[in-house]
């Protein structure tokens, strides 16, 4: 290679830097806007009423103006919804945490004959599309009497739950040293103590990548509300978004601050913990 | 002693692994395992009455109408699949290089773009049916204020556009799942790795095609493989956005809302039909393992192990 081609290169190098990394640059902050734009829109709209959201969808709003808020909060279910969500998925986490921290426990930390398939069996659970089981699902809700209840979500979210948390919590648990546990068993504490005084302290950064991983899925889940629960008093809050927005159709800014409200707890949380959602989200498709 | 000891583990281990084994066998393997007993048989609203063979799966593959809506819902799903591998995928790994530079801002960016993915798909439907609007919805409207007033249309009530206009709404839905795969993928990249690249070449193309695209390969076999079975379970946006016949004129008409009517019937059609319903998620079910299979194993063999 002569001289005159390094120096090419070399020129190129640093100007091709400089144009390549702004050129990505460019590109990152128009998809920056891209994302938040619509997120933007929609909570300055919540603040307006519906002909100032015809007249100037961009403007910036008198944040001061809540009356559609209170228009929600007064008119409507919105607040058994959410409680509804609350309800549904605190039930269902706990359940889910609970059962998968045990079976992982098991299959992580003895040996045992068919622990393998154990673990095969949940696992099997993993990419099962259980949409599509829909209709053995409610006829076996109904046969168990909890249609239209809201145990048959929390016990549906809690199956899809598990695999999951199988998943993550065994590998985890495996990884952790014998040499507290086997120095309190020679000290004679009971299977149960060590479990629950040494080895679930050390377990919680799984535990909480498992819960985030499917806390927002079973938050935001839709279609199983849609097909088990009829009764209005009973809906979670993706569902009770569209009893909600069916009613306000041409009132705008109701619909707006409806869709803000909904979408603000799960945001302010993610803002918050930003670094845990992403890990807990992607964990599944991460190796 | 030591056999009083043994039982009582026997009886611990027992005693933690069947409440979460029960869960599963009882709300995922027998209901998929019921699927596809269901679909052999005829059914009287939630009555199952005689075993009738494979005829369920004759009637929705090879009867009229139930032929045109499975082809027409099939050929819409592989538009949305192929449309999201450029839109969702595509675009996703150029975001991915772009924040793995860590250039200013890198940490703020990546937020923003994962922000969307932790909403609910329905509050996303619905904010996206609003900018839709014909009238009064921003997409129009920006593009009136841009001069382009001629491009405003019906985005959602018109055939040629209403499936496309969802589509983008999914892609802005979930393009931050596929970055941050890919990210975390390049960030395991080893740094020797790219120092020997940067000897050797200086030209971007040839670092992304020969380095960067094979060694994220398992980030890809992921994303691509997830991309394939959500875009063949496809429900909330449409169901929304399009309504549970998939208007305009079955447009926007994909598997899961087909799957759901017919199992569940609607307030047009009436009819609901359970075996159909059955024979539809089997078929739909058989084809996403024996495709997502394949998908997988021909991936992971251009996978390379570091």
């Amino acid at each position: 290679m002569s001289v005159a081609t390094t120096n090419y290169y070399d020129r190129r190098g640093i100007l091709g830097t400089l144009g390549r990394d702004g050129l990505l640059q460019i590109i990152l902050i128009a998809n920056t806007i891209l994302m938040l734009a619509p997120i933007v829109i929609m909570v300055f709209s919540a603040f307006k009423t519906t002909p100032q959201i015809f007249q100037s969808p961009f403007g910036i709003p008198d944040f001061s103006q809540v009356q559609n808020f209170i228009k929600i909060w007064s008119e409507t279910n919105f607040l058994r919804y959410l409680l509804n969500s609350f309800l549904v998925t605190g039930a269902s986490m706990v359940l889910i945490l609970t059962l998968g921290t045990m079976a992982a426990y098991a299959i992580g930390r003895y040996a045992f004959t068919g622990a393998s398939f154990i673990l095969m069996f949940f696992l099997a659970g993993l990419t099962l599309p259980l949409k599509l089981a829909i209709i053995p699902l409610f006829m076996l809700m109904r046969d168990l009497s909890i249609l239209n209840n809201q145990l048959s979500l929390i016990f549906v979210y809690t199956a899809m739950g598990l695999p999951s948390t199988v998943f993550i919590m065994t590998g985890f648990i495996r990884t952790l040293p014998n040499e507290l546990e086997d120095a309190a068993r020679m000290d004679g504490a009971s299977e149960a103590r060590i479990m629950w005084s040494i080895m679930l302290p050390l377990v919680r950064p799984a535990m909480v990548i498992a819960g985030i991983q499917n806390v927002v899925p079973i938050w935001n889940d839709f279609f199983f509300p849609l097909v088990f629960i009829q009764n209005d008093s009973l809906k979670t809050l993706p569902q009770g978004l569209t009893t909600f927005m069916g009613e306000y159709t041409t009132d705008w800014g109701v619909l707006f601050s409806g869709l803000t409200l909904s979408a603000a707890p799960i945001i302010i949380i993610y803002i918050v913990l930003s670094r845990q959602f992403i890990a807990g989200m992607t964990s599944g498709a991460i190796k | 002693m030591p056999q009083f000891r043994m039982t009582g583990r026997g009886l611990w281990i027992t005693v933690l692994i069947v409440p979460p084994l029960c869960f599963v066998a009882l709300f995922i393997v027998y209901p998929i395992i019921s699927a596809f007993a269901y679909a052999f048989f005829d059914w009287q609203g939630l009555r199952r009455l005689d075993f009738v063979g494979l005829e369920n799966f004759h009637t929705v593959l090879f009867v009229e109408p139930y032929r045109s809506w499975t082809l027409n819902a099939f050929k819409n799903n592989i538009i949305v699949f192929f449309a999201l591998m450029v839109l969702q995928n595509g675009l996703g790994f150029i975001l991915a290089y772009a924040l793995w530079r860590e250039l200013p801002g890198a940490r703020f960016h990546r937020i923003a773009v994962f922000l969307p993915v932790v909403l609910s798909t329905i509050i996303v439907a619905y904010l996206f049916k609003l900018f839709y609007h014909p009238l009064f919805g921003v997409v129009n409207i920006s593009l009136k204020s841009i001069g382009l007033g001629e491009w405003a249309q019906p985005w959602l009530g018109q055939s040629g556009t209403a499936l496309w206009s969802i589509i983008a709404a999914q892609a802005w839905h979930m393009v931050g799942f596929p970055t941050l795969v890919f990210l975390a993928g390049m960030q395991r990249i080893p740094g020797e790795i790219l120092d020997a690249v940067r000897m050797e070449t200086e030209s971007e193309w040839v670092k992304i095609t020969k380095i960067v695209w094979p060694l994220v390969a398992p980030s890809a076999t992921i994303v691509f493989t997830l991309l394939f079975v959500g875009a063949f379970n496809w429900f909330e946006l449409p169901y929304i956005m399009g309504g549970l016949d998939g208007s305009p004129f079955g447009s926007t008409d994909v598997l899961g809302l087909y799957f759901y009517r017919t199992a569940f019937g609607n307030v047009s059609a009436g009819q609901q039909d359970f075996g159909l319903g059955s024979a539809l998620a089997v078929l739909i079910f058989i084809f996403i393992a024996a495709i997502a299979a394949v998908i997988t194993t021909r991936l992971r063999a251009r996978e390379i192990q570091l």
